[in-house]
């Protein structure tokens, strides 16, 4: 495709579900009601750690109002020794996260559900649930969890033959480490640890769900996929996914924290024992207690260069909080780490360890956050010792096209050498600043990924498109759907409309997650689109009785080509819908595939700080952020997703913490005492958008949304370094830390 | 407990309904009125997705008690367009690209508008510190930002 004749690709088009979402009418999961409605409400343990020894639901199922109960004793029985994989997720755990089995293992882990008339009911009758406990000591931090004596949460994990807290680790080796480090002329070592942040999505958690007495089941409900909902409901209630009708509602934000599910089951359970359809709604506090955040972690990293600025040899160790169950992203901390660099010598090592806190899940570019903020404040220090600048020890070892990276793969063309290069010729980089203030920098990988994706494209009888495919849109993928599928077929995007299917409606479709929604469904859609235009190639030519191959289809409109150029007058795709019935019938085409040539992500930063020292407030006051961004289909919403990437990083380097006290409760559930970033707090933020189009993918697409995040933690912890002299290896950087650390 | 009976408009319309005495304002719209453009997100006035204007006083509806909006001029996000047009602020944000997933961007809305109502010209750190109260997860308020001063300066344009 020739870049000047782009007439959609690359144009910041109104968004097609803007107009609902700017009037109040989009549709979000707790928007939803049906006739006949009940409500259902959770209770939650009030303990982090305990064995069930009985519950008792009967006072709460006689009190008037209530419709029905649940506890796991409903739930298909998934036994503790047999694993049940369904994409990176165990069902083991996720069964027993949504309704305790044998143990409760964090504060607010459910444990019973009530379906009642109104939500007062069902609250009321939850209290009345008497459960029997037998209390244990608890672990929330790292190293509670990882000592000698520690509790231990699941009695069959072993590590090194005994029982544990430890459930699993991850290794990446190259080169020789030990030779590495003896060919350094400098060596740094550092420890650093950061806390469990909450992905802070501000719609919580919701469904409507309707079981009818044959178990066939409609659920409606906020999710990063109707596909994982209908498996994981299937999996825990024993209703067959042909059954189950997972229909997705707009969702308010996810980041990751919507890649599992919390209330369906549950709703589902309840829906089928009352034969009503059952709504439920999560506060804020049962968000923040009870779904996951990201880990906090332990880390110790130790990077060996040359006087030169040569990297000789780099290690990493890793420790992160799974929550109760196993599960945390050592792959993302210890895989993405070295990942922007050319490094001969590299041993990487990630801990997954669970505690009495909340299930981990997803949140943006998992586990890389915390990867990058100990490598890149490391290499920060080891600039600093050899007096360059970090920016150009980064390029003098910056992984390019064919380096064998840390984590496995050799990287194909990639843009991370340009995204250090923007940055340096930016004027950001340059710009004076005053006393107090400082400049930091540094970059950040993410994988991102392809999997499966389905797309249907049809042509509506008076000539326009409908696109359905199966993912849901969190960041502006339908209006890039809508940009590309105008683009192939030559017609004004207006006539494109974008729309989500359910789990009846289109065919599987992997969640939306990786950053691969746009990568995997606009190879799907382009290869529906260009079946569609071979139909509508197919059509002309029955009409005009010529040879389909003698057709070419351009700006809209079937035309005559070579012998032919001229002899007939262009049919546009209009009049070949009109005429669809006579030339064959419907026109639409569909495509289903497991994507991939999915590449990798860079991105590097560069960030200004002003601290007040007498309040101990870091004040992020200039942000640029240079991404390899592929090839940005709708620039505006690419720009979004850095820009909304990086303050979810500055709320992560500067305040969001979990906070747990001496009962090993959360003490912070809400967004008053869980400080996420506001308007007044920032700055804009400038991006800059390398374009290194990814050659396996037909528009060069590489997914954007996760790597943002990445380099930001570090970025700011340098810039304040810079700004005071004073280095952090503790993150959140809040002001009573870094009050005590300043009176030092 | 004998429900209360309140009578109040909304969006200009005569709305009469009936709700507990500690049913706010947010609850009866929502789940009585099955007006759920304004967003529950936090229910204690800390994200301000569920803003709204009482009387052209800018208010977290999750705050305010039902009871209380008895003979109140209550404005919400489904009153913002007029006669099936856009409000210059719901122009500006889909065309600065200023909302992703959307849910806070009815109380965005309502609290931007309340601000242009008071302040045409405002500058960027006034428009910073009213939306203060008004979470946004998605975009890094940048692109919000934008979109309220392209409207402020649309309306100083027209006036």
């Amino acid at each position: 495709m020739n870049e000047m004749d782009n007439k959609w690709i690359g144009k910041n088009t109104i968004r097609p579900d803007g107009a609902d979402k700017v009037t109040g009418r989009a549709e979000y999961a707790a928007d939803t009601i049906m006739p006949g409605m009940i409500w259902g409400k959770v209770l939650r343990s009030p303990h982090p750690h305990a064995t069930i020894k009985s519950i008792n639901t009967k006072k709460a199922e006689e009190l008037d109002g209530v419709f029905s109960v649940a506890t796991s004793a409903d739930c298909v029985d998934f036994p503790v020794d047999t694993p049940v994989i369904l994409g990176i997720q165990d069902i083991r755990w996720m069964a027993r996260n949504v309704l305790a089995k044998e143990k409760v293992l964090f504060h607010g882990h459910p444990i019973a559900a009530v379906a009642a008339r109104t939500e007062e009911i069902a609250e009321k009758a939850c209290e009345l649930i008497e459960v029997e406990y037998d209390i244990h000591p608890w672990a929330i931090e790292i190293d509670d969890a990882i000592k000698p004596d520690a509790p231990i949460l699941h009695d069959f994990i072993k590590f090194d033959g005994k029982p544990s807290n430890i459930a699993g680790t991850l290794e990446h080796k190259k080169g020789d480490i030990e030779k590495g480090f003896k060919e350094a002329d400098i060596i740094i070592e550092r420890e650093f640890e950061t806390a469990a942040v909450h992905q802070g999505y501000l719609e919580t958690h919701a469904c409507l769900v309707s079981v009818s007495p044959d178990d066939r089941t409609t659920i409606w409900s906020s999710s990063q996929g109707q596909f994982m909902v209908r498996a994981m409901t299937s999996f825990i209630t024993g209703i067959p996914q042909s059954s189950i009708r997972a229909i997705p509602a707009e969702i308010g934000g996810g980041f990751g924290g919507k890649t599992i599910v919390y209330l369906e089951p549950v709703a589902t359970i309840l829906s089928k024992k009352s034969g009503r359809p059952v709504k439920m709604v999560m506060t804020r506090e049962e968000v923040m207690r009870a779904s996951g955040p990201t880990s906090g972690s332990k880390s110790k990293v130790k990077i060996g260069a040359k006087n030169n600025g040569e990297i000789t040899a780099a290690q990493g160790t890793f420790y992160l909080q799974a929550g109760a169950f196993p599960g945390a992203p050592i792959r993302g901390a210890a895989g993405c780490c070295l990942a922007p660099y050319d490094i001969p010598n590299a041993h990487t090592f990630g801990y997954d360890v669970v505690s009495n806190r909340s299930k981990v899940a997803a949140y943006r570019a998992p586990g890389a956050p915390i990867g990058a903020y100990a490598v890149e404040c490391v290499l920060d220090e080891v600039a600093e010792a050899l007096k360059m600048c970090p920016l150009e020890f980064r390029l003098k070892n910056a992984a390019k096209e064919g380096t064998k990276a840390v984590h496995g793969p050799t990287y194909p063309v990639m843009g991370y050498v340009e995204t250090l290069e923007a940055c340096l010729s930016h004027p950001h980089y340059k710009a004076p600043l005053k006393k107090l203030q400082g400049r930091g920098y540094a970059s950040g990988f993410w994988f991102n990924a392809g999997g499966e994706s389905s797309a249907q494209v049809n042509i509506t009888e008076d000539g326009n498109v409908v696109v359905t495919t199966g993912h849901p849109d969190i960041g502006g993928s339908r209006a890039s759907i809508a940009n590309i599928t105008a683009e192939l077929l030559g017609i004004d995007v207006n006539r494109v409309s974008v729309l989500i299917g359910d789990t009846a409606t289109i065919g599987f479709s992997n969640l939306t997650g990786g950053s691969r929604v746009l990568f995997a469904s606009a190879l799907v859609v382009t290869e529906s689109t260009n079946q569609v235009i071979d139909i509508l190639k197919d059509r002309a030519s029955k009409i005009w009785n010529i040879d389909k191959e003698a057709i070419e289809w351009e700006n809209g409109e079937a035309r005559p080509a070579g012998d032919n150029a001229g002899k007939f007058k262009p049919l546009s795709l209009v009049e070949l819908a009109e005429q669809a019935t006579p030339t064959g019938g419907p026109i639409g085409a569909g495509h289903q595939v497991n994507t991939v040539g999915a590449e990798g992500g860079f991105a590097t930063h560069i960030c200004d700080v002003e601290v007040d020292i007498e309040l101990g407030i870091a004040r992020v006051i200039r942000y640029t952020a240079a991404q390899d961004v592929g090839k940005a289909i709708h620039p505006a919403y690419v720009e979004g997703q850095l820009q909304g990437g990086v303050v979810q990083g500055i709320g992560w380097a500067l305040n969001e913490e979990y906070i747990y006290n001496k009962e090993g409760k959360l003490d912070n559930p809400g967004f008053l005492d869980y400080r996420i970033p506001v308007c007044s707090d920032l700055p804009m933020i400038d991006t800059i958008l390398v374009e290194v189009p990814n050659p396996q993918h037909p528009q060069g697409v590489r997914g954007v949304g996760e790597v943002p995040i990445v380099p930001p933690l570090s970025a700011i912890a340098n810039a304040i370094y810079n700004a005071i002299g004073t280095r952090f290896y503790s993150l959140p950087m809040s002001p009573p830390k870094v009050l005590e650390k300043i009176s030092d | 407990m004998a429900k209360i009976q309140v009578k109040t408009k909304i969006n200009g319309e005569e709305t009469e309904f009936l709700c507990q005495p500690y049913d706010t304002v947010l609850d009866v719209l929502r789940r009585d009125l099955n007006m759920t453009g304004t967003k529950e997100v936090c229910s204690s006035g800390d994200c301000g997705a569920c803003s709204i204007t009482m009387d052209g006083r800018l208010v977290c509806s999750c705050l305010v008690l039902a009871a209380e909006s008895e003979d109140k001029n209550i404005e919400t996000i489904e009153g913002m367009a007029k006669n099936g047009k856009f409000n210059v602020l719901q122009k500006t944000f889909l065309e600065h690209a200023a909302l992703q997933c959307g849910i806070c961007t009815p109380g965005m809305l309502v609290a931007a508008k309340s601000l242009l109502e008071k302040n045409a010209n405002p500058t960027e750190t006034e428009i910073r510190y009213w939306l203060a109260g008004n979470l946004c997860r998605c975009t890094g308020y940048d692109k919000i930002v934008k979109a309220v001063q392209a409207a402020a300066e649309e309306i100083r344009e027209n006036a």
